[in-house]
């Protein structure tokens, strides 16, 4: 094979691969930024990817699956932004909780669900114009699902949202100074709640990606994991939208590659590959910045108290 | 506590308070079980279960009878020695949620040495236990090494090292251990008759786990009350800071906790392979989410070791529960993971309940500077990403 249309095929699955880690891992940067960590993220993508699909079964149309998973996630993440903001609870067990529930619930109403394909499932389509670019053309713009080139548009979005907009800075401030916003008589708590639902909007996003597009389909194991690895990946990209998707296609790359070594290696060791991958992304990560949590916001995981240092 | 709702009632305002009644902490943490039991019955009814008649038999079947009582307390094993664990890494803000892998861990090293080590008969157990606590303890030693050296985020490391558990577990019973008898399911060889656990009469309950389990929770009791090492964890958990200025090596005293935490879970992966099953196999079979469930334990006894015992089994109860439904009931098997997921949720949602209380608000008095998220037992885990995130 030769080595460009290796690489063009490498980069066109590593994306594929890459998609529901790029819509979750945005939302987690999202909500992360503003100072509230949710750990829910497997589970919101699990109870994205059951509406979606039972939406989708029922109706046939998968669009509307879709706005239910995107939908499911929300309102998941809305309970974990009432537990975590409003109750003040500790945010790192309350997403867990979620996380927890979302894997036992989505598991409990999908019964009915398993095993049977979506009839009409999402197509691939290509992106006009910019499918005829070379080499970047087949790599990025051939062949995908619309989520798939929607992940890329929602990263830059994303950037210009956070970065160049006085919202962003907002947002941003909440995440690193929320004492400083709320003296400034800015609004501390409703904006935590936005970031907080629209990372459980895109996590949603995310798991209906998979029942509806990727793997047309349910089961119990569907999300295996990916939830945490968007976590990773949100950690890994230093919070930083457009850093997501380079590093979500580097994980994509490497998942896809190793997947060539089939025939070497027992199927066993090669789904171990993307868990053990991530642990050494996040020692790189850590090694890269020393001791010091760079690129991290400042009060990460704090809830916030009006008085309360 | 809520804007809205303060707002509301005007005169009042919640102050904050280190530390909460226990008598509140019971309270609570009862309404959060019986919300809990509600949404169970919900189930029923949505199942077209009679509820009164699905209770009965779940309390039959996991209390009354003496062989349904010893499947609860067989199922709380694991949880007490992983949820004591875990209270231990808990309260040293190790935020370890890789007992699930841990316990796999142990079961592989129990397994390695009933396959292949040649010992004589009556040294094989005590080898399996402590090669399983040694396997278990190294499983979980990366990831706290990983975190006291590089400020590695310990939530999804620990996460991470669970899938890769489970993937080698399962490559183990698919490949080089696979028994020769197996078709369609894998498994190991059977264990040797030397290298299975004893049970009490014709249950499956295996004593001797239970009864190390025991111990374990009575030695950190122990540990935790009167030693100078509880001491430092107990600094350590309140405030790290603190805990420097003591001299207290907090990156020593973070690893012996993780990997006695880990160690502990690595027992109980011993005592499901020699006492349940007897063979290495799937490792969804082998735990069944204990690990997870262990976290609960852990935070239901709010860095109380003893309170490990009724947390654990409560869990117990959960999941022998499960099976009734399932059984007999034939109702979904999801149903204890929503239930432990669920009664978490409540638990943490109520935590900030059990250290406040409303008082009249004085004018407009100064807010309470008083700390709302103290508490050893569900204290922030030194807020992992803020502190060394990566």
């Amino acid at each position: 094979m030769d080595l460009d249309v290796l690489l063009v095929a490498t980069v066109a699955r590593a994306l594929a691969f890459a998609t529901p880690l790029l819509w979750a891992a945005l939302g987690e940067v999202i909500a992360e930024r503003s100072g509230v960590v949710n750990l829910g993220v497997e589970g919101m993508m699990a109870l994205g990817a059951v509406t979606g699909f039972a939406v989708a079964f029922t109706t046939g149309e998968v669009w509307w699956g879709l706005a239910a998973a995107g939908l499911a996630g929300l309102a998941a993440s809305a309970l974990h932004a009432f537990v975590a903001i409003s109750l003040r609870a500790d945010a790192y067990v309350s997403g867990l909780s979620l996380t927890m529930l979302g894997l036992g619930l989505s598991a409990l109403v999908g019964r009915a669900w398993v095993g049977r394909p979506l009839p009409d499932p999402m197509r691939t389509v290509d992106v006009p114009w910019l499918r005829e670019l070379p080499l970047l053309g087949p790599m990025l713009f051939q062949g995908q699902y619309v989520l798939t080139y929607a992940a890329l548009l929602a990263a830059v979005v994303a950037w210009l949202l956070l970065y160049h907009t006085r919202g962003g800075l907002l947002l941003r401030s909440v995440g690193e100074n929320p004492t400083a916003v709320d003296a400034a008589g800015l609004p501390v708590r409703p904006v935590r709640y936005v970031a907080v639902l629209v990372g459980g909007l895109l996590a949603g996003v995310a798991g209906g990606y998979l029942s509806l597009a990727y793997r047309p389909s349910w089961g119990e194991g569907m999300v295996n994991g990916l939830g945490w690895i968007a976590l990773a990946l949100a950690i890994f990209a230093m919070w930083h939208p457009l850093r997501v998707v380079l590093a979500g296609l580097l994980f994509g790359a490497c998942f896809t590659l190793a997947f060539r070594l089939q025939t070497v290696f027992p199927p066993e060791l090669l789904t171990m590959l993307p868990y053990a991958f991530t642990v050494l992304a996040l020692v790189f990560t850590a090694w890269r910045r020393g001791r010091h949590a760079f690129g991290a916001p400042e009060a990460l995981g704090r809830a916030y108290l009006r008085g309360e240092r | 506590m809520i804007p809205s709702l303060r707002r509301a009632r005007g005169l009042r305002r919640w102050e904050p308070r280190a530390d909460a009644p226990a008598w509140r902490v019971l309270l609570v943490t009862l309404g959060a079980v019986a919300v809990a039991a509600l949404v169970v019955t919900w189930v029923f009814v949505a199942y077209g279960v009679a509820p009164r008649e699905a209770w009965a038999t779940i309390v039959r079947r996991t209390l009354l009878e003496p062989r349904g009582l010893s499947e609860t307390v067989r199922k709380a094993i694991p949880l007490l020695l992983a949820g004591i664990g875990l209270l231990l890494a808990f309260r040293a803000r190790f935020w370890n949620i890789g007992a699930e892998g841990q316990i796999l861990a142990g079961a592989i090293g129990a397994a390695a040495v009933a396959l292949f080590a040649e010992l004589p008969a009556p040294l094989v157990i005590p080898s399996m236990f402590l090669a399983g606590m040694l396997a278990g303890a190294a499983w979980g030693a990366v990831p706290a090494l990983l975190k006291a050296r590089m400020g590695v985020n310990e939530i999804i490391t620990t996460l991470m090292f669970n899938y890769i558990a489970l993937y080698l577990v399962r490559w183990l019973i698919n490949g080089p251990w696979k028994a020769r008898t197996a078709t369609g399911f894998s498994y190991s060889e059977r264990f040797p008759a030397e290298a299975v656990l004893p049970t009490l009469g014709a249950t499956r309950l295996h004593w001797p786990t239970l009864v190390i389990a025991l111990a374990l929770v009575a030695v950190v009791a122990l540990l935790l009350a009167r030693s100078r090492f509880g001491f430092e964890v107990e600094v350590l958990g309140r405030s790290p800071e603190a805990a420097r200025y003591a001299g207290i090596d907090a990156g020593r005293v973070t690893l012996l906790l993780a990997a006695l935490a880990a160690g502990a879970a690595g027992l109980a992966g011993v005592g499901e392979v020699a006492g349940i099953h007897r063979r290495l196999v799937e490792p969804t079979q082998l735990s069944l989410g204990y690990g997870y469930a262990a976290i609960l334990v852990a935070l239901l006894a709010r860095g109380r070791a003893l309170a490990v015992i009724p947390a654990a089994l409560f869990l117990g109860f959960v999941f022998a529960a499960g099976d009734v439904m399932r059984v007999s009931l034939r109702l979904p098997s999801q149903l204890p993971d929503v239930v432990t997921g669920l009664v978490l949720l409540l638990v943490v949602a109520s935590e900030p309940l059990t250290r406040g209380r409303w008082v009249r608000r004085e004018a407009d008095g100064p807010p309470a500077a008083a700390d709302a998220r103290g508490g050893p037992a569900a204290a922030p885990p030194a807020a992992p990403a803020g502190e060394g995130g990566g």
